[in-house]
């Protein structure tokens, strides 16, 4: 039962949705089986929250080195939570003023919108604004042409660094348009080797999924259910 | 004073060279021209050429770590579809595209007043569930979006009401960062339904994204200089848009972008001359 | 010089401009504009919201200095600057912007998920009566208690089950479900468009001819080479058969095809954390420190 009831469940609902796709009757119990991954989905954001509680509050009992930033972390996870659950600072929707519930949990001047807008944006986006730096430290440590093929891959990175400014139209400036840096890169390195390449790591990819996929839909690969117990 | 050691540097050298070289462009407000290329062109003309009014569905899922790159893409997308009365249906697959949305609508409302909600554009919001969304907006919108993100039911609101599967719209435009995105949005309803599709999308995702060009894909923006392109492609069709300071975002953010990719050029030749010169002297590196 | 000196100066600098322009009042603040709301359907209630204005409005009807909004700034601000300071090394700073935002993702995803996927979804289809009175006035009156809904509830309840230290096992049973149609649509969506569709893009004419029957020699090129790249890549992924002789030949191709798809892609990359950096850098400049003002908001 442990282990026999998921198989099948996996097994069933994958069938649905693939007969659902060719057979349209049946595509009402796709939409529903659809809907059910939604709500499930909406759980696992739950299941991501008590997760995190679960090995913050762990930290800080065993006062492991750094559960003071574990502390801040929850209190910012609970505050938020918090103030998004109760919408709080939410002012009522402009079609429902009656209901004072019914204001987008988002809605401007709210506490949440708050958190988002001068909180989580700029940590965020300045998060991978880092990598700007981290990717010019790796250009002068690690990029080395030190055979043909990485030759190639650093001669087609710089040309493409060196075309998609104005730089690229600076130097090709009188050229006929064709043979101009950005149109060579578009033309030829994008639209012919990239996508060459793209294609055939896409019907790689296809075919690993597909096999993948099939697997699990016939109860060959159960590593999804973890280890026994 | 020496800067190399042995062929190294100190990192926090090549940091300041990033920071200065990004950050002066932006100080002295340096701009260059842009000329948009064919496959910008064609994202535009896919936009340009539908008759007034269509209605185009705005796919918006990416979060504030890309902004910088998509939010300008994002706005001219906006700006162009308000110059020819398109209609918008806004949606987004990410939690944090929800307020890409509305930052979108303030752009609406304050440059096209004329716009109506629930008319000429409405906001369905955050849908959970990734690519299975489409699985079922394909087959059955109402069931998808019952109601827009302001909990008013899509059968009330003239721009949703008559829509049963979005394949009735004219076109996606899918401005994305990852998964799920523009990939899926081509897997799930461009490809199967043969829906008409353009996509903005990060440099990093664009390449992957050629290989669906054109069949499967009208064409993309990639990067932000896929965002000046089609500013300027909009600002050479309609003049007015250049007054604008906010249409040319993108355009303003490639005098940074020239600096900082040269730098790492310079990088890379200077760190290979390096190595070279010292594996021939026999020094390790 | 060490780099240390270069840095400790640029942040006196700063600081220095910093304390100056404040003090002067020239940075740093934000302000809004008072919007009474007077919805058409229920002309008795009344209530005022605030939106975005610019400084340069400051002295117009409803416009006012914000202190949720300045504080908000200052805040964005520091947070940028702290997530910086990783640049020098590892940093209490850092680890707290670093905690705060983990704190604030996890929760924001969770409201998320709980409004649009609990409410929106489930709770729609188990209670619409309630919803319509409550959350989501707006819920069709057509929509009926979907009974069905209670099976992700169930499954929902066991996934969360996860968290107990106990009886694991019973998460089994949606994760089962998840897995499955993850499966089976991603089977079908990944065989048409990327396998069956990238073969289709990839069969185009070697020999292209202009529509005046003349010749189009750079676009045969560019089909020949794109066929032969995808067909010596495809070459190189096959691993079945050794790579000797003429596969060994072809498949060094199909090598040399990745490497400039990768050299695109790196190229690109950098684009991206560079345009991410300038978009940061100009909110520092722009929104915080009235350095520059490209959007006309000051003046």
């Amino acid at each position: 039962m442990k282990r026999t009831i998921p198989v099948l469940i996996a097994s069933i609902a994958g069938l649905v949705l693939i007969i659902a796709h060719f057979v349209p009757p049946a595509q009402s119990w796709g939409d529903e089986v659809n809907t059910w991954f939604q709500i499930l989905a909406a759980f696992a954001f739950f299941l991501g929250g008590g997760s995190l509680l679960k090995m913050h509050l762990k930290r800080i009992s065993d006062q492991q080195e750094g559960w003071g930033f574990s502390a801040v972390t929850l209190l910012a996870f609970g505050i938020t939570l918090i103030v998004g659950i109760f919408k709080l600072g939410v002012l009522p929707s402009e079609t429902y003023p009656t209901k004072p519930w019914s204001g987008e949990y988002l809605g401007d001047g709210g506490a949440l919108w708050w958190i988002y807008q001068y909180l989580f944006t700029p940590l965020n986006a300045t998060m991978f604004a880092l990598l700007a730096f981290f990717i010019s430290s790796a250009a002068f440590r690690a990029f080395r042409a030190k055979n043909t093929e990485a030759m190639i891959l650093l001669v087609t990175a710089t040309i493409v660094l060196v075309g998609r400014t104005y730089a690229g139209a600076f130097l090709t400036e009188g050229f006929n348009p064709h043979w101009q840096l950005a149109a060579i890169i578009d033309e030829w390195f994008m639209s012919v080797f990239n996508t060459a390449g793209a294609r055939a790591i896409k019907i790689g990819i296809a075919l690993g999924v597909v096999s993948t996929s099939l697997k699990v839909l016939i109860g060959t690969d159960r590593s999804y259910l973890g280890s026994e117990e | 004073m020496t800067l190399l050691k042995e062929g190294q540097i100190d990192r926090r050298w090549i940091y300041l060279a990033m920071l200065c070289a990004v950050g002066l462009p932006i100080l002295l407000q340096l701009t260059f021209p842009e000329i948009p290329s064919p496959k910008v062109l064609d994202v535009f003309d896919a936009v340009d050429k539908l008759p007034e009014g269509s209605r185009i569905l705005m796919a918006c899922d990416f979060d504030p770590a890309s902004a910088g790159e998509l939010e300008p893409m994002m706005s001219a997308f906006v700006r162009h579809c308000g110059t020819k009365n398109h209609k918008l249906i806004f949606l987004a697959l990410w939690p944090q595209g929800a307020p890409v949305i509305k930052s979108n609508i303030v752009i609406l409302n304050k440059e096209f007043p004329e716009y109506e909600y629930g008319k000429d554009y409405v906001n369905l919001g955050y849908q959970p569930g990734n690519e299975v969304v489409l699985k079922v907006l394909v087959t059955d919108f109402k069931k998808q979006c019952s109601t827009d993100v302001d909990g008013t039911s899509t059968s009330t609101l003239p721009l949703t009401r008559d829509l049963t599967k979005i394949q009735q719209l004219s076109l996606v435009i899918s401005v994305s960062t990852g998964n799920p995105g523009t990939t899926e949005w081509v897997q799930y309803v461009a490809s199967p339904f043969g829906m008409p599709m353009v996509a903005g999308t990060t440099a990093v995702q664009a390449p992957s994204l050629y290989a669906y060009i054109p069949r499967q894909l009208i064409s993309v923006l990639g990067g932000i200089k896929g965002a000046a392109e089609y500013e300027q492609a909009i600002i050479d069709h309609y003049p007015t848009m250049g007054e604008n300071n906010g249409a040319r975002e993108g355009l303003r953010r490639m005098g940074p972008q020239l600096l900082g990719h040269l730098l790492i050029v310079m990088l890379i030749v200077v760190g290979n001359v390096l190595y070279f010169s010292q594996k021939e002297k026999g020094v390790g590196a | 010089m060490k780099p240390d000196k270069v840095i400790a100066g640029i942040m006196l600098v700063v600081g220095l401009v910093v304390l100056f322009r404040t003090s002067t009042g020239g940075m740093g603040q934000s302000y809004s504009r008072e919007v009474t709301v007077s919805p058409a359907s229920a002309p008795d209630v009344q209530w005022s919201k605030y939106e975005d204005a610019f400084p340069r409005e400051q002295g117009e009807p409803g416009v006012s200095f914000s202190w949720s909004r300045t504080l908000g700034l200052w805040i964005s601000a520091l947070l940028t600057l702290a997530i910086f300071s990783f640049l020098l090394g590892d940093n209490v700073v850092y680890k707290l912007a670093e905690a705060i935002f983990l704190g604030v993702s996890a929760g924001y995803v969770m409201v998320a998920g709980f409004y649009d996927g609990i409410v929106g979804k489930l709770l729609a289809g188990l209670a619409p009566t309630l919803m319509r009175d409550s959350l989501l006035p707006g819920l069709p009156p057509e929509q009926q208690t979907n009974w069905l809904n209670i099976v992700p509830l169930i499954l929902g309840m066991m996934l969360l089950w996860r968290l107990s230290p106990k009886g694991g096992w019973i998460s089994r049973w949606p994760i089962a479900l998840f897995i499955g149609i993850t499966a089976g649509f991603r089977m079908l969506a990944y065989f048409e468009a990327d396998f069956v569709g990238q073969i289709q893009n990839t069969i185009v004419p070697l020999l292209v001819f202009a529509a005046d029957g003349s010749f189009d020699w750079v676009q045969s090129v560019k089909n020949l080479l794109m066929v032969t790249g995808v067909l010596s890549t495809l070459t190189y992924f096959f691993f079945s058969v050794e790579h000797t002789g003429v596969i060994h030949r072809v498949s060094r191709v199909g090598i040399w095809v990745l490497m400039i798809t990768f050299g695109v892609g790196f190229g690109m990359t950098v684009m991206g954390r560079i345009a991410l950096l300038a978009a940061r850098l100009e909110f520092l400049f722009d929104d915080w420190l009235w350095l520059i003002d490209p959007l006309n908001r000051r003046s």
